[in-house]
This record gives structure tokens, C-alpha cells and sequence, in this order.
């Protein structure tokens, strides 16, 4: 028999017993569905964390104190402080693969205007700071060389923070009150849409890094970070190596001793937190295969039932002439057949699934090729791994016992 | 080697080993069937009918002896090459019909061509061929359980025809029908065999039935007692 003749007759074979063959399969669309499912909010959360690194710009780099072992820690460092605004400027000064930077003084204060008050972050920064960002000012300006060499009291607010306080009414120009001094506001950022998180531009206030300085830590010698960007993406390697000689030099370290800094960049951190939502991926899916595997064995024990079942069939098949091999090809074919339409029908559940996901709850979800390629690959291994006892177990039967057979 | 003989039988014994004890279900038996042959085979229950049936129709092997099909050794077969000659050379019909359930008749009716390459199409026109051979024309699409006893076993017989067989089998064909269906299905027996030139062998405890057959062979303990040819 060839094999679209095979795959017609197990065909045939499965219709004659549509509501077995159904839930025989349901093991395999079930497992299908909660492994597509799961994997596309792994995925999601990854293409996530992906676009919102992108949207801060792929070129730009940072300095924060401290050794290596402190990399990936957020929020500037805590005690330990080194870097001073020199540093800065001499990076400005010296590394040719740089284009901009800003020092970066931060705090979490209480801001009031009129009877409204609202706790947010307060970024002390550099006037290139839109720039290294990618940000975009929305109404008003944002601060410049003078008013930070100046150190005046002037703040750009985040979008939430400007409703949060001004509730509509035209900001610029308003005075608000950070740690009971006087800000005038000058600008608004443009809204990014994002809640919750950190970094959320929305929720923050900047101001002149110098004034921050002043006003906020009370230490004009020391900033917390600095942040730059470099002339182009491809130069962000360049400057790394530009910027950690300067300050090896500046901050007197010799040779062979380790950094009492950390140079990095977006795209590492963006590497890393895509890679934790990856493993997250990995481990939600195979969790979810083992339900597969659940169904598989489910396809083997209705194959076992079925051939037990089917003894006589097997044994007029094998009177008239079906071989061996044709018996073990048919019973094979139905598993195979099997959980090839249960994957269909699994892949298609877990797409469903996952859009009803992304849109009841705040998960974010993405389907890919990749997974479903994976799922139906397994659920065709399956059929052929758990098909292939019951199919060959028919096969062996002999023909006057099976025709014999009650 | 003489060729005229459609089957020879030399010598033939079959041993079924059921724990300790042995059971001689054929002993030592030789015989030959011509081609165009109408046999009868008769005896008592455990004789060793159906065990020859099975050795004759290539679903055993004998313990000892040697088969010879149109002059073929089938005895030294394997599995596979066993069931190609059951698919071109021999047809089956039973006394429990043995056709698949919930199934058309010319479904059933094609189930050997399904294991040789041959055309959709010409699987069902031989199929509705082999149907109205048996008198089912216009009941190709009946269902099995749709039929009456003596419409299945013309179904099993038609099935048994299509693949245009040398040799057909009958192990009590008439064993589940009623006196005056059993007439029918041996009519077209004989119908088959005076008209196409089939072999028929067949399995009957019917002295009368057993009439229609042109030889008839008694069993009893495995071994030949009798021959009886009509004149
Ligand atoms: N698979 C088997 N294992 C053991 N013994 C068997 C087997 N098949 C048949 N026999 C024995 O072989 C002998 C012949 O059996 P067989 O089925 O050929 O008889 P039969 O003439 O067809 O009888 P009946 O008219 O009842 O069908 C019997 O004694 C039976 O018990
Ligand atoms: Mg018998």
C-alpha cells in the first residue's frame, strides 16, 4: 500500500469512531495549546523588555561606581561613591567615540503644588540628556548649558506627574515645591504610555544635575552616574575602552587592579533581561510538554484498546493479503494522523488562547513560527513514539488466531 | 513434478503442542486438487478441517510435509511472501462472513485490491463487478449491519472473487444461514466454479449440500477416510 492510501484508510479507521478518536486526540490539543500558549507569554515578555531597551537607544552607554560585581544594579550605586563631574567632563573632553554626555544625580522626593502633593523620582541630569534618551519634550523646553551651569531651579516634568498635579491646567511656568524649594516648570515630556516598572519616564521630574546636586544630596563633589552616548551604535565598543582609560587614569588605578567603576551599555542589560524572560520561556514550556507527554500516553493506551479491539479487522486485513508491514503502517498512520490533527487543533487553541491572554490581562503575548514548528514536531514524534507498540503489537498478531478471535 | 495438479499435498502433517500433550490435527496426509475442482470436505468436529483449510489458504504452514501451489513450494514461504500469494491467488469465505463493520459492501468488497497497486477506479469496478457476480447489484452502499445473513456471505464471496483468484475457500459457509440461504450461497458456488473455472474447496457438515461438490473427502483424526467423486 502506498502512503496516501495508508493515510486514507487510517483515515477511514478514525471517522468510523469520530468521538474516541476526538478525545484520544483532545490529550495532544490540549498539550499543544498550553505549550503555545505558555511559550507566547514567555515570548511576549521578552519582546517586551526587547522594545522598551530599543526605544531608550541602542548607542548609549553608562558609568556607574563601583567593581564589576556590581553590574546590573539600578539605582546609582548607593554609598559608594567615586565618580565626580571632572570625570565627566573629561570624558567629554578626551574619548572621541563619545557624542554626549549628562552626570546623573537621582532621588525620590515629595513634590507639591497647590494642595496636591505626589511622590516621584527626581533625575538630576545634564542638558544633552533628550538627546542620549531619545526623548522628546512635549510642551515648554527642556533646561540648557546655562541654566545648568547655572544651577537654577527649573524641572521638566513627566507626563504623569503633570497630571497628577496640574490636572489639565497649563503647567509652564507654575512653581512647584521639591523639598520645600521653589521649581518653575519649564517643559513636558512626551508620553511614553508605560505604567509601572522602573525607569517609567512618565512617573519622574528632572532638573539641572547641578542643582540637583545642591539642593537635593547637599554634595557638589560627587555625581552617581553618568550617561553618554556614542557617536553610533557600532561605536559603543570603542568608547567603552575610551571612557575605562580615562578613568583609570583620572581615578589613579594601576595596572592589573580592578576598576572601582562599570562601564555598560543598554544592549547588555537588554541581553540579560531578555535572557531571564527566555528561561522563563524554556521552563513555562516544559512544564507544558509534560502535559504532551500526558497525551501521548493517552494516544498509546486507546492504540493498545483499539488493536485489542480490532483483532478480527486485523485479521481479515491479513486474509486477503495485508503484510506485516501493512498493518504496522495503518495503526501507526492512525497514531500519527491522530496527533497531527491534534496538534492542528492544539496550535490553533493556543493562539486563541494566548490573544484571549494579552487581552484579560496585562500579559503580553507572542506567537512564533518557531514554537509552533516545536509543538508540531512533537506532537508528530509522539504519534510515531506512542503509536509504535500498539501498531506493532497488531502487526505481530498471527492471522488464524486474530480471525479466531471473540 | 507433475503441473496439472492445482495442489499437492505430500505428505502433510500439522502438530499443535498445547502444554505437555500433542496434538496430531493432520496425520501424514497426501491429496491432490486439479485445477476447475468443486471438493467437499467433510468429517467430524476436530478432524482437522479447518486446519487443513488454514494450510491449503497459505495462513499456516505445515508441521511436515510439503505444499505445492501451482507447482510452488508454499511451504518454505515466509509470512510475506504467504500473504501475497492469499492476496492474488486464494479467496476466503467464512461461516462467521468476517466482513468490517460499520463498512460498505463494495468497501469490504475492495479490501484485498487495497493491498495491491491498483487505481481507486479500478478497485471499485472490479469491486461492483464481483458484487453483482453474487446477485448485490444496488446494494454497493449498504452498510454490513444493513444486510441480511445471506447478503454478507455474498458479500464475503464477493470479496473472496475480486481479486480473480485461482482458488477459493469455504470453511461452513452455510454454518450461520438458514437451509434455503445455504442452498443459495452453494449455488453460486457452483455457479463460480462451472462458469469461471475457480477451484472451490469447502468445509460443510451437510451430507446434502455436500452434493453439489464434485469430490467429496472425509477427515476423521487427521486422515483421509474416504473419497467420493460424483460420476
Ligand atoms: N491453535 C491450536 N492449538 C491447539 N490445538 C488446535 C489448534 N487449532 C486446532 N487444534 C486442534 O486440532 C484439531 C483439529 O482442529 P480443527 O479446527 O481443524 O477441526 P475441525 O475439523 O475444523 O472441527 P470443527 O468442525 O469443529 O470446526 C482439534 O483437536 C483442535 O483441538
Ligand atoms: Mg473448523
Amino acid at each position: 500500500m502506498n502512503i496516501w492510501r495508508t493515510i486514507r484508510v487510517s483515515l477511514r479507521a478514525l471517522s468510523r469512531n469520530k468521538m474516541r478518536s476526538f478525545l484520544t486526540a483532545l490529550g495532544i490539543i490540549i498539550g499543544v495549546g498550553a505549550v503555545i500558549a505558555t511559550i507566547s507569554i514567555g515570548q511576549g515578555a521578552k519582546r517586551e523588555v526587547e522594545k522598551r531597551f530599543e526605544s531608550m537607544g541602542t548607542n548609549l552607554l553608562f558609568v556607574r561606581p563601583g567593581s564589576h560585581s556590581y553590574r546590573g544594579r539600578h539605582g546609582g550605586g548607593g554609598t559608594y561613591q567615586n565618580l565626580t563631574p571632572d570625570d565627566a567632563k573629561a570624558i567629554a573632553e578626551k574619548a572621541d567615540a563619545v557624542k554626549y554626555i549628562s552626570p546623573s544625580v537621582s532621588a525620590r522626593a515629595q513634590v507639591i503644588y497647590g494642595n496636591k502633593n505626589w511622590n516621584t523620582s527626581i533625575y538630576g541630569v545634564g542638558d544633552k540628556y533628550p538627546e542620549i534618551r531619545n526623548w522628546e519634550v512635549d510642551e515648554g523646553i527642556f533646561f540648557d548649558e546655562y541654566m545648568v551651569r547655572a544651577g537654577q531651579k527649573v524641572c521638566v516634568l513627566g507626563s504623569e506627574v503633570n497630571e497628577n498635579l496640574f490636572e489639565g491646567a497649563d503647567p509652564i511656568g507654575q512653581l512647584i515645591r521639591l523639598k520645600k524649594l521653589p521649581f518653575r516648570v519649564i517643559g513636558i515630556l512626551q508620553s511614553r504610555g508605560e505604567s509601572g516598572g522602573w525607569f517609567n519616564r512618565d512617573d519622574m521630574i528632572t532638573i539641572p544635575y547641578t542643582t540637583a546636586q545642591k539642593r537635593l544630596i547637599g554634595r557638589i563633589d560627587r555625581i552617581q552616574s553618568i550617561d553618554i552616548s556614542a557617536v553610533s551604535a557600532a561605536k559603543t565598543v570603542e568608547a567603552t575602552k575610551q571612557i575605562e582609560e580615562i578613568l583609570r587614569i583620572r581615578h589613579k588605578i594601576a595596572p592589573g587592579a580592578e576598576d572601582d567603576f562599570y562601564v555598560g551599555n543598554m544592549s547588555e542589560i537588554a541581553k540579560g533581561a531578555a535572557e531571564s524572560r527566555e528561561i522563563m520561556t524554556i521552563l513555562l514550556g516544559a512544564i507544558a510538554s509534560v502535559s504532551l507527554l500526558v497525551g501521548g500516553i493517552g494516544i498509546m493506551n486507546i492504540m493498545l484498546v483499539s488493536v485489542t479491539e480490532r483483532i478480527r479487522e486485523i485479521g481479515i486485513r491479513m486474509s486477503v493479503g495485508a503484510r506485516e508491514k501493512d498493518i504496522l503502517l495503518q495503526f501507526l498512520a492512525e497514531a500519527i494522523v491522530l496527533s497531527i490533527l491534534g496538534g492542528f487543533l492544539g496550535i490553533c487553541l493556543g493562539i486563541v488562547g494566548s490573544k484571549l491572554i494579552s487581552r484579560f490581562t496585562e500579559l503580553q503575548t507572542l506567537v512564533s513560527m518557531g514554537s509552533v514548528a516545536l509543538a508540531f514536531l512533537f506532537a508528530g514524534s509522539i504519534g510515531v513514539f506512542f503509536g509504535f507498540y500498539p501498531a506493532r503489537k497488531a502487526s505481530k498478531l498471527d492471522p488464524i488466531e486474530a480471525l479466531r478471535y471473540e | 513434478m507433475e503441473n496439472n495438479h492445482l495442489i499437492q499435498l505430500e505428505n502433510v502433517k500439522k502438530i499443535y503442542k498445547v502444554g505437555e500433550t500433542q496434538v496430531n490435527a493432520l496425520r501424514d496426509l497426501s491429496y491432490n486438487i486439479n485445477e476447475g475442482d468443486f471438493l467437499a470436505i467433510m468429517g467430524p468436529s476436530g478432524s482437522g478441517k479447518s486446519t487443513l483449510m488454514n494450510i491449503v489458504g497459505c495462513l499456516d504452514k505445515p508441521t511436515e510435509g510439503k505444499y505445492f501451489l501451482e507447482g510452488e513450494e508454499v511451504s518454505t514461504f515466509d509470512k510475506n511472501k504467504l500473504a501475497r500469494i492469499r492476496n492474488k491467488k486464494i479467496g476466503f469465505v467464512f461461516q462467521t462472513f468476517n466482513l468490517l463493520a460499520r463498512t460498505t459492501a463494495i468497501e469490504n468488497t475492495e479490501l484485498p485490491l487495497l493491498y495491491s497497486s491498483m487505481s481507486k477506479k479500478e478497485m471499485r469496478e472490479l469491486a461492483s463487478k464481483s458484487l453483482s457476480i453474487v446477485g448485490l447489484e444496488g446494494r454497493e452502499f449498504h452498510r454490513t449491519n444493513q444486510l441480511s445473513g445471506g447478503e454478507q456471505q455474498r458479500v464475503a464471496i464477493a470479496r473472496a472473487l475480486v481479486n480473480n483468484p485461482s482458488l477459493i475457500l469455504a470453511d461452513e459457509p452455510t454454518g450461520n444461514l438458514d437451509t434455503k440461504t445455504g442452498k443459495e450461497i452453494m449455488d453460486i458456488f457452483k455457479k463460480l466454479n462451472q462458469e469461471k473455472n475457480i477451484t472451490i474447496i469447502l468445509v460443510t457438515h451437510e451430507a446434502e449440500l455436500a452434493q453439489i461438490a464434485r469430490r467429496r473427502m472425509h477427515l476423521r483424526d487427521g486422515q483421509i477416510i474416504k473419497e467420493e467423486e460424483n460420476a
